[in-house]
């Protein structure tokens, strides 16, 4: 099972560790601190777009209360993920705490998207092992990066797209398991309204607040539906 | 504050900000996992972020200066998409995809 958790997590792989490099650079070629608080946000925070905002952050000197707001904005979409796994983790007990603590939009994808036996307990243990993974490959980028800083001998330019392409995959096997293609055509189209009405540090949040509201009125429509039909009956 | 006291809390409410976002969900709803709108969007959720999340980033990793503009992302997108459609092989469709912007990023045949 060793093998499946981490063939599963193979493309967050690819994708954490240049991004996670690219943070670690970013913070020793900008800031003056120690190389290892890199890591340190790493295990701490675990928060890509977050950490690079960070860096900004130290460098502006920002104030505490200005860092909370900046990184609650930031992160918000992720108020809505675990809206979908309330029952998963559930019963999880001390593992539920850091299955929370590691929900990214990589690890919602794959935590949501992958198939599951019966045995609740041992999924759940499944799960923590996936985020567990995806933590480590990203400290390990965070800390390559603060080491090596800008003298990166490998030209991986552009290998950081296997997070997209995890993503379109994802897609599709949501497509399959679910037999239901609207919800992908109400994600794309929240996409793309928000590519050109919102700037880009909000896009994410942007979209997936109206991704919520139309699902918000579907359900509203379908219980009205069956309401009605449910009167009919009668 | 010294920049040792300063680097500890900047971490500290950091973390604590984005544990929050995750947390709170399950501090508000865990007695409503029966609900049937939670139950509904448990179920249409995932599909709708990840198809969000595939456009957004596709649309972040295109270069909108070349000759065609976003056919350096494109192209990768839709190979997964072809690759992922016959062999259904999720790393295989990813691997190919990478391979291919990486490529086309390095080389930048389609202009950069």
């Amino acid at each position: 099972m060793k093998n499946a958790v981490f063939k599963l997590t193979l493309p967050i792989l690819f994708g954490y560790l240049p991004l996670g490099m690219a943070f670690g650079v970013l913070f020793t070629t900008q800031l003056d601190h120690a190389w290892w608080i890199a890591p340190l946000m790493g295990i701490l925070i675990f928060a890509g777009a977050g950490q690079i905002l960070a860096v900004s952050l130290i460098a502006a000197n920002a104030g505490l209360v200005e860092v909370f707001v900046a990184m609650f904005v930031l992160n918000a979409r992720h108020l809505f993920y675990g809206l979908s796994l309330l029952g998963q983790f559930r019963g999880a007990g001390w593992r539920k705490l850091y299955l929370i603590f590691g929900l990214t939009d990589e690890t919602y994808s794959l935590l949501t998207s992958r198939t599951r036996g019966p045995d609740k307990a041992y999924e759940q243990w499944l799960d923590f092992r996936i985020t567990a993974f995806n933590q480590c490959y990203w400290v390990i980028g965070c800390t390559l990066g603060a080491l090596l800083g800008d003298n990166v001998a490998f030209d991986s330019t552009g290998i950081e797209f296997a997070l997209v392409a995890l993503f379109i995959v994802l897609t599709l096997e949501q497509l399959k398991a679910l037999g239901e293609s609207f919800p992908v055509w109400i994600g794309a189209a929240a996409a793309g309204m928000a590519m050109v009405m919102v700037p880009p540090a909000h896009q994410l949040i942007g979209a997936i607040a109206m991704v919520t509201l139309a699902l918000l009125l579907h359900y509203r429509r379908t219980a009205l539906t069956l309401g009605k039909e449910g009167m009919s009956h009668e | 504050m010294n920049e040792t006291t300063y680097i500890a809390a900047f971490i500290a409410v950091a973390a604590v900000a984005t544990f929050a976002t995750r947390v709170i969900p399950f501090l508000f709803f865990e007695r409503h996992t029966e609900h049937p709108l939670v139950q509904h969007l448990g179920r249409y959720l995932p599909a709708a972020v990840m198809a969000l999340l595939a456009v957004i980033f596709l649309q972040r990793s295109t270069s909108w200066t070349g000759a065609l503009p976003g056919l350096d992302a494109l192209l990768p997108g839709i190979l997964v998409i072809c690759i992922h459609l016959w062999r259904g092989n999720a790393l295989l469709s990813i691997a190919a995809g990478t391979a291919c912007y990486m490529m086309l990023q390095q080389t930048a045949i389609l202009g950069a």
